[in-house]
């Protein structure tokens, strides 16, 4: 094993991590606001659920392959097919958790909202949504640490951060690249992930106030 | 609450309702079901509280959310001060009246101080003037805001939630408050706290409002005026609590009622409300003979020693004065528990029954008799006044 591989090439591992990164926070923010619409529009009708969850949940069960085979005809190798492939599979997590986020509301808290004059959109941005919080960033992660695995797979439509560093240490049997890659996503994945939830954290400072 | 110089503005406003009616339609109730409100009028004065009351499904949570239109109406009009509530702009009507339910629905997310500026912060306050508003709020509630003010409604105990839910609804002085059962999730001990608190308050503040409750002992207490539901929606019986428990309209207003009602009643009226007798009094050291004769004159024969300060030492029977003898304060009996003036009649019974005596002294602030007041006395008061209806159906409870 070229252990010495990996120090030798550190400028270019760095430069995977941060491809890898983009490719997650692009699909991770896009698949929130789009996940957010969907969700504001569920909450206002309800009826919109069954739909949305069915459309969302399809999406989610495509064999990654399959949908990147589907889409490079259509949108070629390129980062917006990669992104599309992306930002499928966060949806459905997302959407779930917004849901069931607004639905944590209790009862007494939207009616006393509604009572003391909260517009709709008041209530949704000032008190619904800061309660759902706590749930909202459970998707958050759940759909992070998916996505930065998923990013692997994006190599084979020439994307993928440090999956190009994978698919390359195969292909040329560098098992020291295999073994960095797989390394620095893993690494990635926990660091993303205890990020994401000291910011809910501290986002949230009631949600802790409850234990007290 | 406490005695905080109190913060008020807007005077109260009245609030009538002119046959006022809602009915599901078929999608949420069953087809034909009876009317949730069934023709209902009522008019509540400017800085009056007004209670509903009555079983559950008898409509008195959906009358008063029709005041602030969580519910429309079918039909007929509510007036606040004169004006349709119908016409005015929802969220302004809102946030110009107070609302505060039972589960108190506080903001989980926010601080206690955030929550009470709730309002303000709405009305567009800016931050300086919102913080004191909502110290002053917390401290007439009777919350320290250097405690409170930085805390999460999760670290408040369910009976300091509820003193920040009234506190809220205070915030923007609004002159109507809407109250759904407002101390109905705490325990009883609390509960009576907070409803003497809240009438203290009421007594400066003056607001108009609209209290609603299933408890008739609640009802009597806090309002001034009740209304009385019965299921389906009508107005069974409407006026002040001592009205009610007199003469109730009905056999379903006596039922609801309570067959004790001659004893609720007695918790309406205060001992310094009635013409006490006066005891016959006399000091250690008066002449024996004398005031012996002045108590076999008098239908009640017993002489009450009192001291310098008028105090009450204790009761001297008409055999036991020595009439070779001055008085003596060690022959006399203090039997007799003392009532306040400010006491309930239903307190006073309770403490005589307690003491297994006749008479109890009625004392001031100071501890001077100001009178006597005998079981007779409030056996008396509990007997109606008024007429028919009430013997009927006291004889009907029996």
């Amino acid at each position: 094993m070229n252990w010495a591989w990996i120090p030798a090439n550190i400028g270019a591992l760095i430069e995977a991590t941060i491809d890898h990164i983009v490719l997650t926070a692009i699909a991770v923010g896009v698949g929130l606001a789009i996940a957010m619409v969907l969700s504001i529009v569920i909450h206002r009708d309800r009826r919109a659920y069954g739909p949305v969850t069915a459309v969302t949940g399809l999406l989610y069960t495509i064999p990654s392959l399959a949908l990147f085979a589907f889409l490079v005809p259509i949108t070629g190798l390129s980062l917006l097919t990669a992104e599309i492939g992306l930002v499928s599979y966060t949806l459905l997590i997302l959407v779930r958790n917004i849901v069931a986020g607004l639905d944590s509301v209790p009862a007494d808290v939207r009616e006393t909202a509604d009572g003391m004059g909260y517009t709709w959109g008041q209530r949704l941005w000032r008190v619904e949504l800061p309660i759902a919080l706590p749930l909202i960033v459970a998707g958050l992660r759940i759909a992070t640490i998916t996505t930065i695995g998923l990013v692997m797979v994006t190599a084979l439509i020439g994307e993928g951060g440090l999956g190009q560093v994978m698919l390359r240490g195969f292909n040329f049997r560098n098992w020291a690249a295999v073994y960095a890659g797989a390394a620095i996503t893993l690494a990635l994945g926990i660091v993303v992930d205890l990020l994401l939830v000291w910011i809910g954290r501290r986002a949230t400072p009631w949600a802790a106030a409850r234990t007290r | 609450m406490s005695d905080q110089p109190v913060v008020r503005g807007h005077p109260a406003a009245t609030i009538e309702f002119q046959h006022v009616t809602k009915r599901y339609d078929r999608v949420a109730a069953s087809p034909g079901g009876p009317a949730a409100v069934e023709d209902l009028s009522l008019a509540v004065p400017a800085g009056r509280i007004c209670v509903l009351v009555g079983p559950s499904g008898c409509g008195k949570t959906t009358s008063l959310k029709m005041v602030n239109r969580l519910i429309e109406p079918t039909s007929g009009r509510i007036l606040i001060d004169g004006v349709d509530v119908a016409s005015r702009d929802l969220t302004d009507l809102r946030r110009n009246i107070g609302y505060v339910i039972q589960q108190v629905g506080l903001f989980p997310h926010q601080t206690i101080e955030e929550n009470v500026a709730t309002v303000p912060r709405l009305l567009g306050w800016p931050t300086e003037r919102r913080r004191e508003r909502a110290a002053e709020l917390l401290a007439l509630v009777g919350l320290d805001p250097g405690a409170y003010a930085r805390r999460y409604p999760a670290q408040l105990s369910g009976g300091e939630r509820q003193r920040v839910g009234v506190a809220r609804a205070l915030a923007a002085d609004p002159p109507i408050m809407l109250m759904d059962e407002p101390f109905g999730a705490v325990d009883p001990i609390v509960r009576t706290r907070l409803q003497d608190e809240f009438l203290r308050l009421q007594e400066d503040l003056a607001k108009t409002i609209l209290f609603v409750t299933h408890d008739v002992d609640e009802a009597i207490k806090m309002g001034d005026l009740v209304a009385v539901m019965q299921v389906g929606g009508h107005l069974a019986q409407f006026g002040p609590p001592a009205e009610i428990l007199a003469a109730p309209a009905s056999e379903f207003v006596a039922r609801f009622v309570g067959a004790d009602r001659g004893l609720k009643r007695l918790s309406l009226t205060r001992v310094g409300d009635l013409d006490l007798r006066s005891p016959i009094t006399a000091r250690p050291g008066d002449d024996a003979l004398a005031a012996r004769a002045r108590i076999q004159a008098d239908p009640f024969p017993y002489l009450l020693l009192v001291d310098a300060e008028a105090r009450p030492i204790g009761w001297l029977d008409q055999d036991e004065i020595d009439p070779a003898a001055a008085l003596d304060a060690a022959a006399a009996i203090p039997t007799s528990p003392l009532l306040d003036r400010r006491m309930t009649l239903k307190d006073a019974l309770s403490l005589l029954l307690d003491a297994g005596v006749q008479a109890g002294i009625v004392v001031d602030r100071h501890g001077a008799t100001v009178g006597l007041l005998t079981v007779d006395d409030i056996a008396a008061q509990m007997r109606a006044p008024a007429g028919a209806p009430d013997e009927a159906s006291a004889g009907e409870a029996r």
